[in-house]
């Protein structure tokens, strides 16, 4: 029987946003896999160059939609440092709280994520239910569930509500209590242990040959975390742990995100403890939004994503537009050549659970 | 963790996932349960029509171009105002907000509504009013802007400016001008709306020349200044930029959209920036100004701004052109009567050298009517634009005014100015002086004097006095009076005077009675007295600056019969063309009520005068 070639996505409920890959196969086996991205591309990074720096704010959330808060500081971090700012400690603190709130939402939504190729549908839906509880938090924070564009260049857009501090806590709280639950679905489960342990195998000096950062490389005993190695916002000034596994498979990618909801939870708390009152933001530049200059230079900043590093390398000329901007989106190593070099050889249900724990989210790769 | 082996479950799992069959589910039931969205939820947008001002900032900002302008017929035509609302297009909204949070009124918000169901794609696409996408009463409102969220930048650049104790010791100019650092910042906070273009008489092209600042560039500034719209014929040029750039009386700043919620931009000392930091001999090669000759010569009567600035676009079009000017100097008005504490001399130098670079020949102490014969005017030339002004001076009429120490505002004033040029004698610096009047007029003359009492006696005893009862409805500009009080004047609104009291032959002070009314309820004026309340103002001077009168002396009377006077003043088409079709008028004798209102109808004037030559010459 000859190769028989089929296409994964970009509409597949196993499928993690608008995504494809081209598969040929034997029987269930995969023999070749190619990645085919492009189906979302708006050419995030070309637009930017075309629109004033302010307004770009509502353009990088969108780079990713599961976890927008990851640009929006990786955007408003190049500029700050271009400009020099200081920004006010209790935007710092505020900022730190909403990147972690958005890692555990972005855990839950894996969790959900991985269901679907599974057939463990309760995953999927609690998994989408208690992020919702986190995008209520959020839209209290922010006026908005998804795209926040809340984190600008010189702080946060606005304070903090009032009560959203118990709200959090309270949310914390039950998420804490989700989480014996949420283990004996998925990580007691014999159906999870079959079809993720030993799967979707990952190296260590593969994972680090390829630039696989994140869960991918930390499944793989590297404890490599933009957060302790090169700490931003005030992550050196609270206590958590950076969880790391040896196996490389699947199902230790996932059992990270699993462990890393905690830390999550203990840093916002420390966060909360710690925040003090004060102003959240500072003008970085001169005048209006319309007339928003950021000095002349380049600068690469890079943040800790769900699914690894995330940076972006800013070029100004001092205009009221970038001159450029290039992201390097935590999802391209490990999806572009990962699907080339790993799918081959693995069955055809086992692509997505590739793609689910080592993160994938589309409109990274097609920036 | 080895691969494939069996999950370690409890034996009692499956008993336990009952729980969740009691427990509350985390769903719930839409649509019969509502959902309340968060305070702060940024959902469809409202519009308070009553504060909007159809600015367009809004749009401006919009990263996804969801939102357009739209000309909304019913909305009538104010100053400050464009007659445009936001529409909104949410097949292209982000929802960021951003709109509001620089929304130069506040009248834009979001409301905490997030669902909208229609059939018909055109629903999507929306004029918000302050009932919203849904047409409701008290939509709650979600997002609005705070303090934190704020896109603008609502104080301006304070301006560094001598104090009134030391600035009232000579007649420098207490206006610093802004340093580039300072013009580039003050720049930034402009939003474009051009509503100050709208305002401006001469619609200068102001957004674009402000934009020119915060770029850097004084030459493509300067070109704005000087040449407006160079492809609309100079739509918006002002040849007094130096000059407007310090004494404007700056409706653009009125009309600025950011006096809405903060300070407007100092639109008129980004102007006095570009012309300042640009010396007068790099004009030329900066504007590159090269008119085709025409071959036919304009007369202008009067070196005012409406005559000097007639003269530079006339030229700009290849117009031979010829004032004449009855003082010794040319600059009218700007020279003659503002002090030169606002306007120093070398400003209007300036400003009247390039006009004469571009080959416009002023005549000085040539008086028309005496000198040289209007008749010979029409004769010589092909078209005459007139300017005198307003060179008169309006009295009282009451008693006492007959007396020489009750003197007229304009001629001090010209008496002072000459006199600090070197080129008169020294005036009369009484130790006490009452001035009647409360107009920027009144304002000089007191201010003035202020400075020669300081420099003669040490001490000011300036009195003004107005029939307007408060600043506010006095007609001289706020600054004025600020700095008038500053500068030791004060100030006695609401009276009018009765009579110049006059003792041994010398005037001794002013009566006046209450002034309980000044216009009537239809906005004319109507001044009511309350003839019981009385007071005194003593003052060895008086000064009437009350309003000043054209001079029309020079024109012939068969001229003066053809042509149509309303109210002292000369009745012309848009193109200030009178009744006889090669004379055209413009300035005070004709609308303007200030500088910049003459060069517009210089401006103006020449257009019409180019009009009426070239269908001449087709004729």
């Amino acid at each position: 029987m000859g190769e028989v070639k089929f296409f994964f996505g970009p509409n597949h409920p196993g499928m993690h946003g608008n995504f494809s890959v081209h598969m040929y196969v034997e029987g269930d086996t995969v023999v070749r896999a190619k990645p085919v991205p492009g189906f979302l591309h708006r050419g995030f990074e070309k637009l930017m160059e075309r629109r004033l720096w302010y307004q770009n704010l509502a353009l990088v959330p969108r780079i990713c939609v599961p976890e927008p808060d990851i640009n929006e500081m990786c955007y408003a971090m190049g500029i700050e440092k271009l400009a020099g700012v200081e920004v006010p400690e209790r935007a710092q603190w505020i900022r730190m709280i909403i990147l972690e709130l958005a890692r555990i939402a972005n855990h839950f939504m894996s969790f959900a994520g991985i269901g679907g190729p599974l057939g463990l549908y309760t995953g999927p839906f609690w998994g989408v239910a208690d992020r919702d509880k986190i995008l209520d938090i959020f839209e209290s924070l922010t006026g908005a569930r998804i795209y926040h564009m809340y984190i600008v260049p010189g702080g946060v857009r606005k304070d903090m509500p009032p009560k959203i501090q118990d709200m959090i806590l309270k949310t914390l709280e039950y998420i804490e209590s989700r989480l014996d639950d949420y283990d004996n679905i998925i990580f007691k489960n014999r159906i999870v242990h079959t079809r993720l342990k030993g799967i979707a195998l990952l190296d260590r000096n593969t994972a680090l040959e390829m630039g696989v950062t994140g869960i991918g490389i930390r499944a793989t005993g590297v404890p490599y975390d933009i957060r302790k190695i090169d700490p931003y916002l005030f992550y050196d000034k609270v206590e958590f742990e950076v969880p790391v596994a040896t196996e490389g498979d699947a199902y230790s990618r996932l059992r990270l995100k699993f462990l890393e909801i905690p830390q999550s939870i203990k840093i916002i708390k420390q966060a909360l403890e710690k925040m003090p009152e004060g102003k959240v933001n500072v003008p970085i530049s001169e005048g209006n939004a319309l007339r928003f200059r950021v000095p002349k230079g380049q600068v690469y900043v890079h943040v800790e994503a769900t699914r690894g590093e995330y940076g972006y390398f800013i070029v100004s000329d001092g205009g009221e537009k970038p001159y450029r901007v290039t992201i390097r989106g935590a999802s391209y190593p490990q999806t572009l050549y990962g699907i080339e070099k790993y799918l081959p050889g693995t069955r055809i249900e086992d692509v997505p659970i590739w793609l689910d724990t080592m993160g994938i989210c589309s409109p990274e790769v097609d920036r | 963790m080895k691969k494939n082996t069996t999950a370690e479950k409890d034996f009692f799992a499956p008993i336990k996932a009952w729980k969740f069959l009691f427990k509350k589910p985390v769903t719930i039931k839409v649509p019969y349960v509502k959902r309340e969205a968060a305070e702060r939820y940024r959902g469809f947008h409202i519009n308070d029509w009553e504060k909007c001002i159809g600015c367009g900032t809004c749009a401006k900002i919009c990263p996804t171009d969801a939102i357009k302008m739209e000309e909304i017929r019913e909305i009538p035509q104010k100053y400050g105002e464009k007659p445009q609302r936001p529409v909104i297009d949410y097949g292209r909204c982000s929802f960021c907000a951003m709109c509001v949070d620089i929304c130069t009124t506040g009248s834009l918000k979001m409301t905490r509504e997030y669902v909208h169901i229609s059939k018909d794609p055109e629903d999507f696409i929306f004029i918000p009013t302050e009932k919203g996408i849904h047409g409701i009463e008290n939509v709650p409102i979600g997002w609005t802007r705070d303090e934190n969220s704020d896109l603008l930048e609502l104080e301006r650049v304070e301006m560094e400016m001598l104090q009134g104790s030391e600035r009232v010791k000579s007649f420098i100019e207490y206006v610093k001008g802004y340093s580039k650092e300072q013009a580039m910042h003050e720049a930034a906070r402009c939003v474009e709306c051009a509503i100050c273009t709208d305002r401006c008489p001469e619609h200068m092209q102001i957004p674009e020349y402000i934009k020119s600042i915060w770029k850097d560039d004084l030459n493509e500034a300067l070109r704005w200044l000087m040449k407006g719209k160079e492809s609309e014929n100079y739509f918006g040029a002002n040849p007094f930029s130096g000059v407007c750039g310090r004494v404007c009386t700056h409706k653009c700043e009125e009309a600025c959209s950011l006096n809405n919620r903060g300070e407007a931009i100092a639109i008129r000392w980004l102007k006095r920036y570009i012309v300042d930091n640009i010396p007068e001999e790099d004009y030329g090669k900066i504007l590159d100004i090269k008119p085709s000759p025409k071959n036919k010569k304009v007369a202008i009567v009067g070196s005012g701004p409406a005559g000097l600035s007639a003269a530079y676009f006339l030229a700009t079009m290849g117009y031979e052109v010829d004032v004449y000017e009855s003082l010794g100097k040319p600059g009218g008005v700007m020279r003659y009567g503002i002090p030169s504490y606002r306007l120093p001399d070398e400003i209007l130098d300036k400003d009247i050298a390039f006009i004469q670079a571009l080959g416009v020949k002023i005549f000085v102490g040539v008086a028309v009517g005496k000198d040289i014969k209007f008749e010979e005017l029409k004769e010589k030339y092909d078209a005459v634009f007139v300017s005198t002004g307003f060179s008169l001076g309006r009295s009282t009429g009451i008693p006492g005014t007959e007396h020489p120490d009750v003197v007229q505002a304009l001629p001090l004033l010209r008496e002072i100015r000459d006199y600090l040029r070197n080129g008169g004698a020294k005036p009369k610096v009484p130790k006490s002086l009452v001035v009647i009047g409360g107009g920027n007029v009144a304002m000089d003359v007191a201010r003035s004097i202020a400075r020669l009492q300081m420099q003669e006696y040490g001490k000011v005893d300036v009195k003004v006095t107005s029939l307007e009862r408060n600043y506010e409805e006095m007609p001289a500009d706020m600054e004025e009076i600020e700095e008038g009080l500053e500068e030791g004047v004060k100030f006695y609104p609401g009276w009018g005077p009765i009579k110049v009291k006059v003792e041994n032959d010398k005037v001794i002070g002013v009566e006046l009675k209450k002034c309980v009314q000044v216009f009537d309820e239809n906005g004319k004026f109507s001044p009511q007295f309350n003839e019981n309340e009385k007071t005194f103002l003593n003052g060895e001077m008086v000064v009437e600056a009350i309003g000043q009168a054209p001079d029309y002396s020079y024109l012939p009377e068969d001229i003066k019969n053809k042509i149509e006077f309303i109210r002292g003043r000369l009745l012309t088409n848009e193109y200030r063309q009178t009744s006889i079709k090669w004379l055209f008028a413009g300035g005070d004798i004709v609308n303007g009520p200030d500088i910049i209102h003459g060069v517009a109808d210089g401006y103006w004037a020449a257009r019409g005068i180019d009009e009426y030559l070239s269908q001449k010459k087709e004729g």
